[in-house]
């Protein structure tokens, strides 16, 4: 007759250093915290939008203060962050949303190229028409 | 034929005798072609008899042998020695509690794949004297790929949410819930989604997208979630902005 | 199991997600240029004043900031559970106000344009 063995499952805790387990889950972070920068950017932008509304003189306060060193620095950041979140926003599509033409699936990199390519038009479209050349 | 000195660093744990797990080291005589399992079956069999993990086909089908490599989860039948330099460190399937050793209590991903109903729910009986389903090349290809998932439960150990969020579904159950929607023969979504479109389905998911990085069949579950997540999404604001619709 | 309410707020995150991939750098590169002394035709006082004067001009912003926190807000709440904070109900309800308000605060601006 076997003898009884007795359980006792060991569960592992779980601590925040999942992140630094792989450079996939530091991609990850990178990606999450990009967040910071688009919603500090937006509140940027309604910190304008107040200016604007102040008057002439108020609009070219928010456009001097546009110009400061700390200003440029956080442009910088955030263009860099915005980037990697269009960028793997992008990538990620055709997962979600998959096209079946026929039998055969749309090639990801069909899906994503089509994205890339309305991103460029639009961006170029919209620094034409704001006059940024 | 090479052989080849390899250092196993394995992670013990006896129930009966140990508070917690401890590391153990192994000095393996190894040939060059082999992968982890066989260096965990020489232990065994030469070394140390007391060794305890889960394996079978050694061909990466039956999805048996899953486990943490340098960190990292994978079939250990599927784990090339030479695709590893200096001590090899081998631990349970993470997010799993510990049975034994190598061993994992798998109980929970046996009942949430038993949650999501995956068998055909026809929408309407077909007795077998009315003949076989038919299905189109489009219609088959449709939900292929989700039914290569060998339950190996890699993506359980690569998603930080389920380690985080242990109710989670995960991703397995997911793409078996999704392999049975998207077949043309069932008519059990609504069924399906009390499960995976409930706070601890789809929900808790975040598209890490590490499950389907480690899943060995390229099954995507990561892909099957998100697509859940926007039917679910269609399906609740129509539900809710246009309730007259309602079949 | 009761399907949850999730698509609520997925949905906008989603929606928003989508929009600042492709609009929110193109946006920084305008106030950037700026920044570096060549303000955009669009950025000077007359012309912002006709964009924002216009009904279509308003809902456009009004839409792209509500959009644009919104779903800067959801993934604020996620990253915070991912890292450790575990008061997901306190964190929810700070950043989705935030969003929220600050849309409401927004659209208030620019209905006095």
């Amino acid at each position: 007759m076997a003898e009884k063995v007795s359980r006792k499952p060991f569960v592992r805790e779980m601590t925040s250093e999942w992140i630094f387990r792989h450079p996939r889950y530091l991609r990850y972070m990178v990606r999450e915290f990009s967040c910071l920068f688009i919603g500090a950017y937006t509140l940027l932008m309604v910190w304008g939008l107040k200016q604007l509304a102040d008057g002439p003189q108020a609009w070219t306060g928010f456009l001097e203060a546009l110009r400061s060193p700390a200003s440029i620095v956080f442009h910088v950041l955030a263009l860099g962050f915005a980037l990697y979140h269009s960028v793997t926003w992008f990538n990620l599509t055709p997962k979600a949303l998959p096209v079946q033409l026929g039998e055969e699936f749309v090639a990801g990199g069909v899906i994503a190229g089509a994205h890339y390519a309305a991103w460029a038009l639009v961006s170029l479209a919209i620094l034409l028409a704001a006059g940024a050349f | 034929m090479s052989e080849r000195r390899v250092e196993l660093e394995v992670l013990r744990y006896n129930p009966e005798t140990d508070r917690e797990p401890r590391f153990q080291r192994y000095s393996v005589a190894c040939r060059e072609e082999w992968v982890v399992l066989d260096a965990l079956n020489h232990v065994k069999e030469s070394v140390d008899p007391t060794l305890s993990y889960r394996w079978s086909c050694h061909m990466a089908v039956c999805g048996s042998c899953g486990m943490m490599i340098n960190g990292e989860p994978k079939l250990a039948c599927k784990a090339f020695l030479r695709d590893y330099a200096g001590v090899i460190r081998v631990e349970p399937l993470a997010h799993f509690p510990i049975e034994r050793d190598l061993v994992t209590v798998i109980d929970d991903f046996m009942l949430k794949l038993k949650r999501v109903k995956p068998y055909l729910l026809p929408a309407q009986a077909k007795p077998i004297a009315e003949g076989a389903y038919r299905q189109t090349p489009a219609e088959l290809k449709k939900f292929k790929q989700y039914t290569l998932c060998i339950n190996c439960m890699l993506c359980y150990a690569a998603c930080p949410e389920y380690g985080l969020i242990p109710k989670y579904i995960g991703p397995a159950a997911i793409a078996l819930a999704h392999r049975y929607n998207q077949d043309s023969r069932d008519g059990g979504r609504d069924e399906r989604q009390e499960e995976i479109a409930a706070t601890e389905g789809v929900w808790e998911c975040s598209f890490v997208g590490a499950c389907s990085e480690v899943c060995p069949e390229h099954v995507d579950p990561a892909g099957a979630i998100q697509q859940v997540k926007i039917r679910s999404t269609v399906d609740w604001y129509a539900e809710h902005l246009m309730p007259w619709l309602k079949k | 199991m009761a399907r949850s309410n999730k698509p609520l707020v997925w949905g906008p995150f989603a929606a928003g997600g989508t929009l600042t991939a492709f609009l929110t750098p193109v946006l920084i590169l305008l106030t950037l240029l700026a920044g570096l002394g060549h303000v955009p035709e669009a950025l000077t006082y007359e012309a912002l004043r006709a964009i924002a004067g216009h009904w279509l001009g308003k809902l456009a912003l009004v839409g792209v900031v509500f959009l644009s926190l919104w779903s800067a807000a959801h993934r604020l709440r996620i990253t915070l559970y991912d890292i450790g904070v575990r008061a997901d109900t306190a964190v929810a309800t700070a950043v989705y106000s935030t969003a929220g308000l600050a849309s409401i605060a927004a659209a208030a601006i620019l209905f006095r344009l």
